[in-house]
C-alpha cells in the first residue's frame, strides 16, 4: 500500500471509529474535555479579575508587568510541565498533595500554562473599551465600582473570547499531560497524550480519529470565538 | 444650581482654563460659546465633576464639590451629561436609557415606564428592543439624551450635543433642550454654533484661550459686544 491510500485508509477507519463511538475514543475525548475545561474555568476565575485589578489601577512597574505577561504568552508547555513535576514530586514543596500522575495535577499544570495569555487578553479587551465608556457611566451616576462592571460588560466578547483561547491552548498541549498525567490509560490519557503514543505504536487510524476530533474541536472554538466577536463566518 | 469660581485646568502642560467664574441658576440655559479649541469642553468635564479642576472651586447648590468624593458623587447623581460623540454601550437601546435607574438600584415595571417615557420625549418610542450600537450617528444621540433625562436631573451639561447632527434632528433636540428648562431643570450647554446659543440661551458665557472674556444675555454679547475680541468672534470675522 503506498503512503497516501494509507492515509485514506486512515481516515475512512478513524471516521468508522468516530461515528460508532468507539469505547476509548470517547472516553479520551471526555476526559480532554472535563480536564480542559476544569482548568480553563479555573483560570478565568483567577485571571479575570487579576487582568482587571492590572488595568484599572495604575502603579510603578505597571508596563514591565504587562510586558512580562506578554512574554510567557509562549511559554514552552514542557517547562511548565518540569516546574510544575518538580513541585508535585515525591521530594517536591507539594509533594504531599499526591497530585503527580494524577488529573487534579494535569488541571495545574494547564491553569499554569495558559493564564498568561487569558491576563494579557483580559486586559488588552478592557484596554480596547476606551475611556468614554467609563466618562458615560460616571457621568450617568454610576460608582466607581459600576463604572469598571460597565466596562467589563461593554468588553464582554473580546474577554470571552480570551477564555476560549485559553481553552483551546489548554486542550492542544501536550507537555503538562505527558509530564503531569504521565499519559495512563483509563486516568491521564488525554488526546493529545494518546496521538503520540498511539502513532509510536504504528495504529495511525486510532492516532487520526482523535486528530479529527481535535481537529473538529479546535474549529468549534475558533467559531465560538468569531461569533461572540460578532464576525459569524466571516 | 451649579458655580464655578476661578476654575483653573492644565493638561499636558498647557494651561486650559484661567480663573474661570459663572454660575447657572435653577431653570437656566446657559450656553458657553467659543472657538474650537477653547476650553469649553474641560469646563463642561470639570462642571458634570469627570474631571477635577487644578485650581478653583466648582459648588454645586452651595456645597464646595470640588474634591471630596463623597460630595461630588452624591452631586453627580443629581446631574447628567450629554457628550460631543455619545457613547453607547454594547447594550440594547432599553439597557442603555435605564443605565442611570440601574446604578441607582431602580429596576422593574418602574424602570420600564420611566424608559418607555424617556425614549418618547426624544421621539424613539418602539426603539427598545433595537442593539444601541447599530443606531445612526442622530438616533444614538436623542438615545443619549434619553438616557440623561431618565434620571431626571435637576442639571444637564451639554457638550455640542448637536455639532454633528442633520439640521432636522438638531432642532428636534434644541426643542427638547427648551423643554427640559421649561421643566425646571438648569441647562448648561457648550457649543460653537452660534445662533443656536442665541436660539435657547438664557445667558451666554463667551470662553476664549481658556478665559470667560465675557457673560451677558445673548443681546448684549451679540448687538453690543463689549469687546473688540468678542465682536470678532461672535460676527464671525476670520481669524477664528
Amino acid at each position: 500500500m503506498n503512503p497516501l491510500d494509507e492515509i485514506a485508509a486512515g481516515l475512512v477507519r478513524a471516521v468508522e471509529l468516530i461515528l460508532a463511538l468507539d469505547p476509548a475514543v470517547v472516553e479520551i475525548t471526555a476526559r480532554s474535555l472535563a480536564i480542559a475545561i476544569t482548568s480553563t474555568a479555573i483560570a478565568a476565575i483567577l485571571t479575570v479579575p487579576i487582568g482587571g485589578l492590572i488595568h484599572f489601577h495604575n502603579f510603578r512597574g505597571k508596563r514591565a508587568v504587562v510586558n512580562l505577561i506578554q512574554t510567557l504568552y509562549s511559554l514552552p508547555t514542557v517547562t511548565v510541565g518540569l516546574v510544575v513535576f518538580l513541585l508535585l514530586s515525591r521530594s517536591g514543596p507539594l509533594g504531599d498533595l499526591r497530585l503527580l500522575f494524577t488529573p487534579g495535577g494535569m488541571v495545574i499544570g494547564q491553569t499554569i500554562l495558559i493564564s498568561p495569555i487569558m491576563i494579557g487578553l483580559t486586559i488588552a479587551a478592557l484596554s480596547g473599551v476606551g475611556t468614554q465608556v467609563r466618562d458615560t457611566a460616571i457621568s450617568l451616576g454610576a460608582s466607581r465600582f459600576q463604572a469598571i462592571f460597565t466596562i467589563m460588560a461593554d468588553a464582554r466578547a473580546a474577554m470571552m473570547a480570551a477564555v476560549l483561547l485559553g481553552f483551546g491552548r489548554a486542550l492542544s498541549e501536550v507537555g503538562v499531560a505527558m509530564m503531569i498525567g504521565g499519559n495512563i490509560r483509563g486516568y491521564t490519557r488525554v488526546l493529545t497524550t494518546a496521538i503520540a503514543l498511539e502513532t509510536s505504536r504504528g495504529d495511525i487510524e486510532f492516532s487520526m480519529a482523535l486528530g479529527i476530533i481535535l481537529i473538529s474541536i479546535s474549529l468549534v472554538v475558533n467559531l465560538l470565538i468569531n461569533r461572540v466577536q460578532g464576525n459569524w463566518w466571516s | 444650581m451649579i458655580e464655578a469660581r476661578g476654575v483653573g485646568a492644565t493638561r499636558g502642560g498647557a494651561e486650559i482654563l484661567k480663573g474661570v467664574s459663572l454660575k447657572a441658576d435653577l431653570g437656566e440655559i446657559l450656553a458657553v460659546i467659543g472657538p474650537t479649541g477653547s476650553g469649553k469642553t474641560t469646563l463642561i468635564r470639570i462642571l458634570n465633576l469627570i474631571d477635577r479642576p487644578d485650581g478653583g472651586r466648582i459648588l454645586f447648590d452651595g456645597i464646595d464639590v470640588s474634591h471630596d468624593e463623597k460630595a461630588r458623587f452624591s452631586a453627580r447623581r443629581r446631574m447628567a451629561m450629554v457628550f460631543q460623540k455619545p457613547t453607547i454601550f454594547n447594550a440594547s437601546v432599553e439597557k442603555n436609557v435605564s443605565y442611570g435607574l440601574r446604578v441607582r438600584g431602580i429596576s422593574g415595571s418602574a424602570a420600564g415606564d420611566r424608559t418607555r417615557s424617556a425614549l418618547r420625549e426624544v421621539g424613539l418610542f418602539g426603539y427598545e428592543k433595537r442593539w444601541g450600537t447599530s443606531l445612526s450617528g442622530g438616533e444614538a444621540q436623542r438615545v443619549a439624551l434619553a438616557r440623561a433625562l431618565v434620571t431626571d436631573p435637576e442639571l444637564i451639561l451639554l457638550d455640542e450635543a448637536t455639532a454633528n447632527l442633520d439640521p432636522r434632528t438638531a432642532e428636534k433636540i434644541e426643542d427638547l433642550i427648551q423643554k427640559m428648562a421649561d421643566g425646571g431643570r438648569t441647562v448648561v450647554m457648550a457649543t460653537h454654533d452660534l445662533e443656536q446659543a442665541r436660539r435657547l440661551a438664557d445667558r451666554i458665557g463667551v470662553i476664549i484661550g481658556g478665559e470667560l472674556v465675557c457673560m451677558g444675555l445673548p443681546e448684549e454679547i451679540f448687538e453690543r459686544p463689549r469687546s473688540e475680541e468678542v465682536a470678532r468672534f461672535v460676527r464671525g470675522r476670520p481669524g477664528w
